[in-house]
This record gives structure tokens, sequence and C-alpha cells, in this order.
């Protein structure tokens, strides 16, 4: 916000200390740009010049075709559709069960509730490879004859699914129970006297007030689940299963030699994520610091 | 988070939650006696469906990492499992000559973190909520790499770093033979030079939950600073800074956190080899890797498991205590 708009407060006059804080500032921005736009910058280049010219050289041309070239060789399309695959159910269920425990630890006193909580909350803090080894035998002990493409919850994404919901949803039960111990209890109350159901309540009452929280933890989840690259990575077996960033750690494998096709290829699957960023950014960030700034 | 992993950052939330009103607590006592016999099954379903799902996948695994630690097994049957007591610990503390750099490598990663990025990011969002024209333009590029996986990040550090055709060689002239520097290959560099890359996201991060902390700060305390005469530096020190507290417990956790589950960017970087070890690289080798051993690796994820916990209860409990008090 310019101050000149707010005519009461200090107009701004253009003080020495407030143009080192932009130059620091934009320097600031400029250098933690910089190992991006250096990946756009080798990305756009083809490797037959930088490798008699160098990476450190004015471009003769610049070009996508590293880019069409990353996308049509690695089938791209193909992993951007496995991802969607899990994110998309991923997303909606964690969503829909982390809400059905945040209503019920926040609208009832039961006597669990505390408890309840606070194993969903520590949950979410493991680190996932506390949890990987046991898990990675369940997946491959777990047979699904017909509902999975391997017959078991390994190298599915079914399995993906289900890992990603139940480690999420302790973020979210916890954040989402937070915001629904701000309602004011009124509402529920009279509806409740009235006769209405707990799922009514839940449903029809609850949930459309949780609807700003609700879409900061969509924005989140969906980067999160995106970019998730070690239960991928674990618990998928077919490069042809894989989710788009773990495919993504196969490809670079198979095309190292040529360091701009990678760079083309990593970009590639960044844009997603940035597009969701930009377009919902407050909700991003607001989603992010839901729970820290709440005191 | 993380995703994770390291991906993943859901340590975000955090703090303590609005309290809980003595009306309310009456209110609720005469909501039970409302509820249905179907209410209640509503209830234990919506209650049930998601804590099944949570506890069987993360805890109970998170137990059986206990349990099999103190055994060992091919995977094969379940009649192979073998108990042998602490073997799997003593050899891991003994004989394994990647356990211990591991775990310095994890300290170190925690030690840089707090002390380079968190401070930067604690500057940045306090030269950013001063209503600075442009503030959403550097926001939005100091906070980018938080939104890219950190796979993604491993790569385009590798453009940085490549000893032939990286950035930093090509600038300073160290990409001919006999010249190399070799950031990614050199156990004494590779550590370092991974950190930057991991500072480089954590700054953005921890920049953003400062914003959101010195949002909440009373402008009533700043402008009484003003009046008492005190420069930009004082009223940080005696008066925002303080402030601060819950959000600097949560950054405290979070960082400990991402220092524990620091995996995706080695990973990427060089699979965690010759100077990069690390607690869960060694865990994942041990899956993903030819040797299998079940035992030994759910050993080493109990010396993580063990860690995360001395930090994760102490603050649950704090965060949790101090809602039941409100």
């Amino acid at each position: 916000m310019s101050s000149t708009t707010l005519p009461l407060k200090r107009r701004a006059p253009i003080r020495p200390a407030r143009i080192v804080l932009h130059v620091f500032l934009a320097g600031t921005a400029l250098a933690w740009l910089a190992p991006l736009l250096w990946a756009v910058f080798s990305a756009l280049r083809p490797y037959s010049e930088t490798s008699t010219k160098g990476y450190v050289s004015w471009p003769d041309k610049l070009t996508f075709e590293n880019f069409t070239n990353a996308y049509q060789q690695s089938d791209m399309l193909h992993y951007f559709g496995n991802t969607l695959l899990i994110a998309v159910p991923a997303v909606l269920l964690t969503l829909v069960l982390s809400s059905c425990v945040a209503f019920y630890v926040s609208r009832f006193d039961f006597r669990l509730n505390l408890a309840l909580l606070l194993v969903f909350t520590a949950g979410n803090l493991l680190p996932q490879q506390v949890i990987i080894t046991p898990l990675y035998r369940l997946y491959l002990l777990t047979n699904l004859p017909g509902i999975t493409a391997s017959g078991k919850l390994y190298d599915s994404a079914l399995g993906l699914v289900l890992i990603h919901v139940a480690f999420q949803s302790g973020f979210c039960a916890f954040v989402l129970s937070n915001y629904m111990r701000s309602l004011p209890h009124e509402l529920t109350e009279a509806a409740l006297v009235d006769g209405a159901s707990v799922w009514r309540l839940y449903w029809q009452i609850t949930l459309p007030l949780c609807k700003p929280a609700m879409a900061a933890l969509a924005t989140l989840l969906s980067i999160w689940i995106y970019n998730d690259f070690f239960w991928a990575l674990v618990l998928i077996s077919t490069g042809q299963n894989m989710p788009i960033t773990s495919a993504l750690n196969n490809l670079s494998g198979q095309y190292f030699t040529d360091p701009n096709l990678v760079a083309a290829g990593s970009l590639l699957t960044a844009i997603p994520t940035l597009v969701v960023y930009f377009a919902l950014q407050r909700q991003f960030v607001s989603g992010l610091t839901l729970g820290s700034s709440k005191g | 988070m993380t995703t994770d992993t390291t991906t993943q950052t859901p340590e975000a939330a955090a703090a303590p939650p609005p309290g809980v009103s003595p009306a309310r607590t009456r209110a609720t006592h005469s909501h039970r006696r409302l509820l249905t016999r179907r209410d209640r099954i509503t209830l234990a379903l919506m209650a049930g469906v998601p804590t099944l799902l949570h506890v069987a996948l993360v805890w109970v695994t998170a137990i059986a990492s206990i349990f099999l630690a103190f055994t060992t097994w091919d995977g094969i049957g379940f009649d192979s499992i073998k108990w042998v007591g602490l073997d799997n610990f003593t050899q891991l503390f003994n004989d394994n000559p990647q356990f211990w750099p591991a775990v310095q490598h994890n300290v170190i990663w925690f030690v840089v973190l707090i002390l380079i990025p968190t401070p930067l990011g604690l500057f940045l969002a306090v030269q950013l909520d001063k209503r600075i024209r442009f503030s959403r333009v550097y926001q939005t590029a100091l906070f980018l790499p938080v939104v890219i996986s950190m796979a993604c990040i491993g790569f385009v550090w590798q453009l940085v770093y490549n000893p032939d055709t990286g950035l930093i060689n090509s600038i300073i002239g160290a990409n001919k033979p006999g010249h190399y520097i070799d950031w990614i290959g050199d156990p004494h560099l590779n550590l370092w030079a991974i950190l930057i890359a991991a500072s480089w996201r954590h700054t953005g991060y921890m920049m953003i939950l400062y914003l959101a902390g010195l949002k909440s700060v009373d402008p009533s305390l700043r402008e009484a600073a003003a009046l008492d005469g005190a420069n930009e530096w004082q009223t940080f020190k005696s008066v925002i800074f303080p402030t601060l507290r819950p959000t600097n417990t949560v950054v405290l956790v979070v960082t400990i956190i991402e220092a524990l589950r620091a995996f995706d960017l080695v990973f990427v970087f060089n699979k965690g080899a010759q100077g990069t070890e690390l607690l869960s690289i060694l865990v994942t080798n041990n899956i993903i890797g030819e040797s299998s051993r079940i035992g030994y690796g759910s050993a080493i994820a109990v010396v993580l498991l063990a860690i995360s916990l001395a930090v994760i209860i102490p603050y649950l409990i704090a965060t949790f205590r101090k809602e039941r008090r409100a």
C-alpha cells in the first residue's frame, strides 16, 4: 500500500534510508531469483551451442526446443495425469476427513478430544522416514487383487492417496479445529435445539463457514502433494506409475548429459505449482500461517 | 511438507489456539443430552474413520518401527522375524561408518538453518513490514523457492554447481581441467553447497512466518515506543522481538523438524554419498537399495523417532496446556 493513500500517515518523503532499503531488497530479490533465471537461460539454449561456447556466454539464439523436447521425449502428459489421479482424491479426502475430526473435537466436549487432536498433530510432525520401513512392508503385504493394477497397495495410486490423506490430515485437523473453535457457538446450538441432526450441523452450518480455511488448506495441500517426492520414490516401483515430481528424477538420469534438457524438464514440472501459487497466492500464504499467526 | 518430506512444512501449524470460554463448556454439556442415537453414530464415524486411517498408517507403523528395530527380518514371511535385542543398535553405533557422520550432518543442518536463513528471514520480514512500496514483488521473489518442489530445487542448483557447465565455476574460471572445484563430489564441500540451496528455500519460509507474526503485533506498542524516543533497533529489540515469542517457538520447532526431514535435496544431488549422509537417507537406502535389512533400517528410524519426539512432545504439551488454561 502506498503511503499517499493515507494522508494522516507519514507522507514518506524520499529519504535516503528508504532508497538504501529498496536497493537492498531489490538486490536480495534478484539474487533469490538468480538460480531460477539461470535455469531458464540454460533451458532456452541448444546444447550444441553451450557445449562449444560455454554456458556463460552471449546466446546466438534462444529457442523453446528444449522445452518441447523434454515434454515430448519424457511423456510428461502421462506423468501429469498420474499426479492428478493422486492429488485430486488426496486433497478432497484429506479436507473431508480432517474437517470431520475437527468438527468433532471443536464442537463437542468429549473427554478424548484433546488426546485425539494431539495424536493427529504429533503424527504430522514426524519425519516420513520414521514410518517408511514398516509402511513399505505393509503395502507389499496388502493384497488388493482387482482393485489396483499391481494387485497390492504397493505401486498403486491408491496407496499414495492413503498415505497422503493419513499424513496430511494431522495438519488440517489441527488448523480446522482452531478455526471451528472461533465460530460462535450459538449457531450450531440453535440448530441443535431445533432438532437438526449432527450431520446437518456439520455439512450445512459449520462447513460453509469454514470456506476460507478450506480454500487455504486446499491450495497448500495441492502444492505439497504435487511436490511429493519421497512417498512416490519408495512406494512406487514402476516408472510408468510415478507422479511427475519423482518421474523427473528418472528422466534426469536418462538425459544427464544434456543439462539444458534437464533444466527445461525441471522447469516444466514447476509450472503447475507456480500457476497455482500466483493464482491463489493469498490463500497459500494464509494457509501456511493459519496455525502460527493465531495467538 | 515434504511432502514433504522436506517438502512438507505442516509444522507451520502451531501456536496456541483461541481459548475455550466457560460459557462454551456449559453449552456443550447441554448439547450432549440433545444428541440422538443416530447423531452419536454419525459422530463416532466422523471421528473414527479418519482416526483409524491416521493411526493405522502413521502411529501403528511408527510403533512397528520400534518393534522391528530389535529384530532381524528378511521381509519374506512373518516367521523369519527373529528377536535380536540391541544387536542392531550396537552395530549401528559401533560399526556403521555412515551413522555418526549422518547424525553430525543432521545437527549441522539444523545449526546452519537456525543461524543463517532464520535471522535473515526475520530481518527481511521486518523490512517488508514497513509499508514499503513493491513489498509484494519482493515477497514473491523471496518466497518462490518455497513453492517449488525440493526435487526441482535440487536440479536447479545442480545447474549452478555443476563442475563443467555450472554457473559458479564458469564465472570464476574453475571449469578447466586441473582447476576443478567439484561442489557436488568433494566431501568437504558438498554438504555446504547443499546447505546453501536449503537455506535459499528456508529463508522465504521463515520470512512468511515472521511476517504473519509481525502483523499481529499491536500497533500501539510501536507508537508508545516511538513516543518514548526509541530508535528502530531499540524498538525491535525491546518491543517487537519479545512479542514475537509464539512465532519464535514455531520457527524453532519447524527448523528442527526440517533438519530431521531433510531428504529430497540430498537425494537428488548425490543420493547421500560421501559427505552428505543424513539419517533420513540411511533409512531410505535400506529400503530402495540392494540390501534390505529391515531391522537395521528400523533401528536408524528409531533414532530419528526418538530425536523427533524429544522435540514434538514438549512442544505439544506447552501448546495444548496453554489452550486448556485459556
